[in-house]
């Protein structure tokens, strides 16, 4: 007791202390925000703001904009909300490979620290639609598939197919598939409107019947294969396309076959 | 005689005293059909048909064709709790709870693609062949309506289920009914028995799927084998065939055995297919509801090349006293249909008014000895094939990189430009190929092997061919050209002048060719080489 008395009364005590308690703090922080890598938190947002204005001028702004107003070539991003520049951005359609007719999805060019400061930045200039936040996105958790579904066939599926496969719109322009797309990504885009896309405001789908959209096309993701191989998901195309090279191949082979047999 | 042979005598005794087949057995037994690969092609129609029945009266255990609004309940989640009409409910219970219901589903659509299929390439055999001339006129109209009936047959398998798919192609359906002018609306109210969608469609057109057509289609198809059986098949030309025989294999032992293998390899081919590629997935479809559509509906193979047309025409519609006439479905979807299919059943008719053959024929045609018929059918299968590729125009744009708009100027422009395109090039290459018949009758084989002769000059050995393959390329006959008088004796137009001149100017157009190698050419020649 009287050695424990002396050492709690140490000079070094407080230091080492503290020195303990903030490596704990530190280390569970870390734990936790491992968890939940999906947004990175940057402590200060408006350190985030500013690093998210120089890599906007640096990779942005030769097209939006030095104050991102937009010029011919490229919308004004005042007001798209951080939500639009996390899909953009996070699904690789920004910066843009070329001025096609559309962007379209591939391996991103910025970190994810990069996109959220760029997202902070834009969010910074005016108000609009925000990142969905990983309790809201539990799609597990929350959702009916069955409702979702619905929901989908109704809103979505006349340009996205019945499966979610994506399918053609005018002049090149095309809905994306919505397999293999994070539950955050669908989620902004329903809200921002990407592109061609319309934006699903939370008057015309509710965030609980966004998640369960969200929730069908996980599901509807890892469905197995149901009655052989699906074929693409597209429809009878190409069912049409097997039946007339490998089916009737099969059978005017045999058919050669049989006729040859006789000689 | 053994005891096992005597029993067997004693059996077929017993029926024969009460039937007198045996006399009708031996004549038909042994009768002789000619043997080539194309011939089985109308084969795998009618095994496939068979397969059609069988699965078809299994679905039939279960399918509930019925518009009453049911909640589904069965173990495909994601449609768990939906509202949905019975016969949609049925069609998954079919696929996820009935024992082996998926498979013989599959099998069924597979089946149904694997006839349609067949009817075509049977159908093209028969065409470019010349087996639809004299005396099987009638036949090759009973095919085409087969064919007309096919599709029909199709398109209401697979509005049956009442799937999101089946109910945007029934919406279609209705919308060509009312494009027909006046009566357009009073018949889509009678087929449907009031709006669309209505509850009575699906109870209606399962009776024609399941009752009436396939009634039909068993009248037809036996009036066809039977026809087929009266007039003898037709056989290629080869030593020994006439227009008066038949040479080839009798129907006891050889084409039994042939035809009931080749049943269990279409059946084999069917039930693989069903087995391994999924076909008309339902339950991702989602029950129909008319307020919902996905991306890239599209019909079946056999609908395509309608649903193509219809995608291509141009927005045109006229207004006239309070009506409108929707020329943009009208004319893709019921007159040029209309047009192609009488043409397709007219074509003998035509043919033989153009050649002014009257003769019967059992001996084939190589397709190349026929250029204008080639060349006819290359053109239709041209117009046919741009149509159902803009039928998938969507897929195609999204799968190669393309834009819709060009898929449908393609189509558009092509259409039109194609078809003639492919008459010329066929009907050149036709020619080109009789060319060469005549170069080898007349000159024999080229060898590869040269020669350099004392003079220093090279040449090249020429084979002669064998004199059963100069017999093969030189049998057909190659008809003159009409010359029907235009003028009297006294060099005044006699009447009908006009008709004769058209009747001339066709027939001079169907007897292009190459003159074929004679047998004084082939004299004359011989020793050059």
């Amino acid at each position: 007791m009287k050695r424990l008395s002396r050492l709690r009364r140490h000079r070094a005590a407080g230091p080492i202390l503290l020195i303990f308690a903030l490596f704990t703090i530190g280390t569970t922080f870390q734990v936790a925000s491992a968890v939940n890598s999906e947004t990175p938190e940057v402590a200060d947002r408006s350190v985030a703001i500013e690093e998210g204005k120089q890599i906007f001028l640096k990779g942005c702004s030769s097209c939006h904009g030095l104050n991102a107003e937009g010029v011919e070539i490229a919308p004004s991003l005042i007001g798209v909300g951080a939500a639009s520049v996390d899909f953009q951005v996070g699904t690789g359609r920004m910066p843009m490979a070329d001025m096609s007719q559309q962007a379209m999805r591939k391996e991103p060019v910025y970190t994810p620290e990069e996109v959220y400061a760029l997202a902070m930045y834009v969010a910074s200039l005016a108000p609009g639609p925000e990142i969905p936040s990983d309790e809201l996105l539990n799609y597990e958790r929350d959702g009916s598939v069955a409702e979702g579904g619905e929901l989908f066939r109704t809103n979505c599926a006349m340009c996205h197919n019945f499966a979610g496969q994506g399918g053609a719109l005018t002049q090149g322009k095309y809905a994306p598939t919505v397999m293999g797309v994070t539950p955050k990504h669908i989620y902004e885009a329903m809200v921002t409107g990407p592109q061609s896309m319309p934006v699903f405001s939370d008057k015309t789908l509710t965030p609980e019947e966004k998640i369960s959209i969200i929730k069908w096309a996980k599901s509807a993701e890892a469905e197995p294969q149901l009655g052989g191989a699906a074929l693409g998901r597209v429809g009878p195309v190409t069912e049409g396309l097997l039946v007339w090279t490998l089916g009737i191949g099969l059978l005017i082979g045999v058919a050669v076959w049989l006729a040859m047999k006789a000689k | 005689m053994t005891a096992r042979e005597r029993v067997a005598g004693n059996v077929a005794g017993y029926v024969d005293d009460r039937t007198g087949a045996a006399k009708w057995m031996k004549k038909n037994l042994t009768k002789v059909f000619p043997d080539h690969w194309s011939f089985l092609l109308g084969e795998i129609c009618l095994y496939s048909f068979i397969i059609l029945l069988l699965s078809g009266t299994y679905l039939t255990f279960w399918f509930d064709p019925s518009m009453r609004e049911v909640v589904y309940d069965g173990s495909y989640e994601p449609l768990q709790g939906l509202k949905m009409s019975a016969a949609y409910a049925s069609t998954l219970d079919i696929s996820f709870e009935v024992r082996g219901g998926l498979l013989m589903r599959q099998i069924h659509h597979w089946a149904a693609l694997i006839f349609m299929v067949g009817i075509v390439v049977h159908l093209m055999r028969v065409y470019f062949t010349g087996a639809f001339r004299k005396p099987r006129e009638f036949n090759w109209i009973i095919g085409v309506g087969l064919l007309t009936l096919g599709i029909v047959e199709g398109f209401l398998g697979y509005s049956l289920p009442d799937d999101l798919l089946s109910g945007t192609g029934i919406r279609i359906a209705e919308a060509i009914i009312q494009a027909i002018p006046v009566v357009g609306s009073y018949l889509s109210f009678f087929a449907f028995g009031g709006a669309f969608p209505g509850e009575a469609f699906i109870p209606r057109i399962y009776v024609v799927h399941v009752l009436l057509l396939p009634g039909i289609f068993l009248a037809l198809i036996t009036v066809h084998l039977m026809l087929v059986w009266y007039q003898k098949h037709t056989q290629f030309p080869g030593p020994g065939r006439t227009e008066k025989n038949v040479v080839g294999y009798p129907l006891m032992p050889v084409y039994m055995a042939k035809a009931g293998g080749f049943f269990f390899i279409v059946f084999g081919v069917t039930a693989f297919l069903g087995a391994v590629a999924s076909i008309n997935p339902v339950w991702l479809y989602g029950p129909y509801t008319p307020a919902q559509i996905s991306a890239g509906s599209q019909p079946d193979w056999y609908m395509g090349w309608l649903d193509g047309l219809v995608r291509m025409a141009p927005p045109l519609e006229t207004y006239f006293f309070g009506y409108t006439i929707s020329w943009n479905i009208l004319i893709p979807g019921l007159i040029i249909p209309g047009i192609m299919f009488t043409g397709l059943a007219l074509y003998p008719f035509i043919e033989s008014w153009a050649t002014g053959d009257k003769r019967e024929h059992h001996l084939l045609d190589r397709p190349r000895n026929a250029p204008n018929r080639t060349a006819i059918g290359a053109m239709a299968l041209t117009f046919t094939l741009v149509s159902l590729i803009n039928g998938g125009n969507d897929i195609i744009a999204t799968t190669f990189d393309l834009t819709i708009n060009q898929m449908m100027w393609f189509s558009r422009i092509g259409i039109i430009v194609l078809p003639p395109i492919a008459f010329v090039v066929t009907k050149r290459l036709c020619l080109s190929l009789q060319r060469a018949d005549r170069d080898l009758v007349l000159h024999g084989r080229e060898t590869g092997r040269l020669v350099r002769m004392p003079s220093g000059e090279f040449v090249e050995v020429h084979e002669p061919i064998s004199a059963e393959k100069a017999w093969l390329l030189t049998s057909h006959e190659q008809l003159a050209p009409l010359e029907l008088p235009e003028h009297d004796g006294a060099g005044v137009r006699r009447p009908g002048a006009l008709k004769n001149k058209l009747r001339n100017r066709i027939s001079r157009a169907a007897a292009v060719a190459v003159p074929k190698a004679t047998e004084t050419e082939r004299k004359e020649l011989e020793g050059h080489h």
